[in-house]
């Protein structure tokens, strides 16, 4: 009753074809921005914000980027850790060697520089499809991370391979790097890439540029046949998902930790965000961020509920029912809806305009 | 006299727009297409019949760049060629559907169609990201031309349907949907009525002559049924083998003794 459109009448197809055609769905969105952007920073402690919501940013924006290519593009890639290592080291170099250059542009140029890399290694897509070219990707992620710890050019000589992020501030002095940031501020700072991002993917693909990939997606072909070109095409996914995995490594390293080495993007980085995307659901925006909680918020909750409740347990006892009750869930899930997470929202939302009349 | 009296209206066609000259295209031994020439000219609905296994659908590869005969010349509108990818058929003109439907299975009837429109749209990524101005303008356009298309098939009730969920019949409409909205010079059909029903195969023959009257398409089509080929078309070209048995107007072909034998068979009394 309260999720219904009757009485919402559409009278151009601008308006038709808007992001969020259902108030209702406006109205949510602008409930979950004020939530993120005002409550979220009064009410959250230094702890909440530093160590559980902004790795839930830094993983949303690198499965958003995952997902264009793989949940839109249809092309798989176990390469995403190399290219977030890829953007965070692009972004150090810059920003130690321009300590001039506004830290946005700083990270917007990371990502760029991550994009061309993300092409180079998207090459193969253009012979070898599905599981032989995730395999063929994972030639970067061993390279690329092989790369920036053999070469002592790319930590600027720094002994123990780490780098550590300068501090930069952002409108004057507000730090939103370094020591003297604040948790609000980095946090803050985080949330609006992300938010910019997320709203300019949903641009892309509802573009002809996302209809392109979704048509090489669903049927290569076909898709050929009506004129789209499958190298600009592919590649093209290839760049902008690079470009979102790029900044999203660029905000580990200086938003997130604060110093990082190249292994923390590791195969299994790769890996996790892969799960991310089809957990949360193949091409979906909603489901990349969906996908991200369920990874990075679910384990905090589990290895926290047990002391909430007042339930005397042993830290060890925690942890393994943690990996019990994730692996169950994660099962429960794929059986339940093997499309994700952002399926079950969806059909959610297809049940409840109906409701409570469903014929 | 009648005012309203349905009158037969004189066909009229223009130059030979395609013309496909001893085209021989072989798979390993097989060979699927031995020495065919033929021509079509503008405006004209082209039917190319055979049983099955004689070489149709290789021949509408062949026109769109998807397969590379070993032997021959296709010229398209004055210009001879060898060898083409498809995406460049696509953009002088060339559209084409699929014997199977080739639509993309989880877009929206809407999107699918949109899609047959990407080559004319240029704006770039950074207008797209930023969904404002000539971007959106340019959205919009599009969106018209493809609501046109979406009224001239009667499917404005699915457009935002996606065509997995749709049934077989509508989903070739979709199809002929996402070929007109590249508005194409030349249009291919593999097969638009198999598996149709009667009233399904009535509707789509009709649309089809409304593609070729109104925008004056160029359509070259395979089709089973003799009945709708003898119906809609100007012109036969009968494949057997991959050999050419008869080219000619639907009467000619009807009565020709060799295409009888191979695939028409005698009513037997």
């Amino acid at each position: 009753m309260l999720y219904r459109e009757a009485g919402q009448f559409k009278s151009s197809y601008d308006e038709d074809q808007a992001i969020f055609p259902i108030l209702q769905d406006r109205i949510m969105l602008a409930i979950v921005l004020i939530v993120a952007f005002v409550a979220v920073p009064l009410l959250f402690n230094e702890y909440w914000l530093s160590t559980i919501m902004l790795p839930f940013l830094v993983f949303s924006l690198a499965a958003l980027g995952l997902n264009l290519l793989t949940g839109y593009a249809g092309q798989l890639s176990l390469g995403t850790g190399g290219f977030m290592a890829t953007g965070a080291f692009a972004a150090y170099k810059l920003a130690v060697a321009f300590p001039e250059m506004n830290i946005i542009i700083v990270f917007l140029l990371s990502g760029v520089i991550t994009a061309g890399v993300g092409v180079l290694f998207g090459i193969p897509s253009l012979r070898i499809k599905g599981f032989y070219l995730a395999v063929a990707t994972l030639a970067s992620q061993f390279f690329l991370i092989w790369m920036f710890n053999k070469f002592p050019w790319f930590t600027n000589y720094s002994s123990s391979g780490v780098i550590s992020a300068p501090p930069r501030a952002v409108f004057g002095d507000y730090f939103v790097t370094g020591s003297s940031a604040s948790p609000q501020a980095k946090y803050l700072f985080a949330l609006a890439f992300v938010a910019l991002l997320a709203l300019a993917a949903k641009n892309i693909v509802r573009s002809h540029i996302g209809r392109g990939w979704m048509a090489i997606r669903d049927m290569d072909i076909a898709a050929e046949i009506i004129g789209i070109k499958p190298l600009q095409t592919k590649l093209g996914a290839f760049a902008v998902s690079s470009f979102y995995c790029g900044i999203s490594g660029a905000l580990w390293a200086f938003i997130y930790t604060s110093s990082v080495e190249a292994l923390a993007f590791d195969i299994t980085r790769s890996f996790q965000i892969l799960f991310m995307v089809i957990i949360g659901g193949l091409g979906s925006v909603l489901g990349s961020f969906l996908g991200a909680a369920f990874i990075v918020l679910l384990p905090i909750l589990l290895s926290n509920a047990p002391t909430m409740v007042g339930l005397n347990i042993s830290v060890d006892l925690i942890s393994h029912m943690e990996f019990m009750i994730m692996g169950a869930l994660i099962i429960f899930f794929l059986i339940v809806e093997p499309h994700g997470l952002a399926r079950l929202w969806q059909v959610a939302k297809e049940k409840l305009r109906l409701w409570p009349f469903p014929y | 006299m009648d005012a309203y009296a349905p009158q037969k209206k004189e066909r009229v066609f223009g130059d030979v727009v395609l013309s496909v000259d001893d085209i021989s295209l072989s798979f390993g031994g097989v060979q699927a297409l031995a020495n065919i020439s033929f021509g079509v000219r503008e405006h004209q609905v082209l039917a190319i019949i055979g049983p099955n296994g004689a070489g149709k659908s290789s021949m509408l590869n062949v026109i769109n760049g998807f397969y590379h005969p070993q032997q021959g010349t296709i010229t398209y509108k004055g210009e001879t060629r060898r060898q083409m990818k498809p995406h460049q058929a696509a953009r002088q003109g060339v559209a084409r559907t699929f014997q199977n439907i080739a639509l993309f299975k989880g877009m929206s009837t809407l999107d699918n169609i949109m899609t047959g429109r990407n080559t004319m749209m240029h704006r770039n990524l950074l207008w797209q990201a930023l969904h404002v101005g000539p971007a959106r303008k340019e959205e919009l356009e599009h969106r018209e031309f493809v609501e046109n298309i979406i009224d001239f098939l009667e499917i404005e009730h699915i457009r935002k349907t996606p065509v997995g969920r749709l049934p077989y019949g509508l989903q070739k409409r979709v199809e002929l949907g996402r070929a007109l909205a590249a508005q194409p010079e030349l249009l291919l059909l593999d097969e638009p009525m198999a598996g149709m029903n009667l009233e399904e195969k009535e509707d789509m023959s009709r649309f089809i002559l409304d593609v070729n009257d109104e925008f004056g398409t160029t359509i070259v089509l395979i089709e089973h049924d003799m009945g709708v080929v003898m119906d809609i078309s100007d012109h036969v070209v009968v494949l057997d083998y991959g050999r050419k048995l008869a080219d000619g107007s639907p009467d000619e072909v009807r009565s020709n003794q060799e295409v009888i034998d191979a695939y028409l068979g005698v009513a037997h009394d």
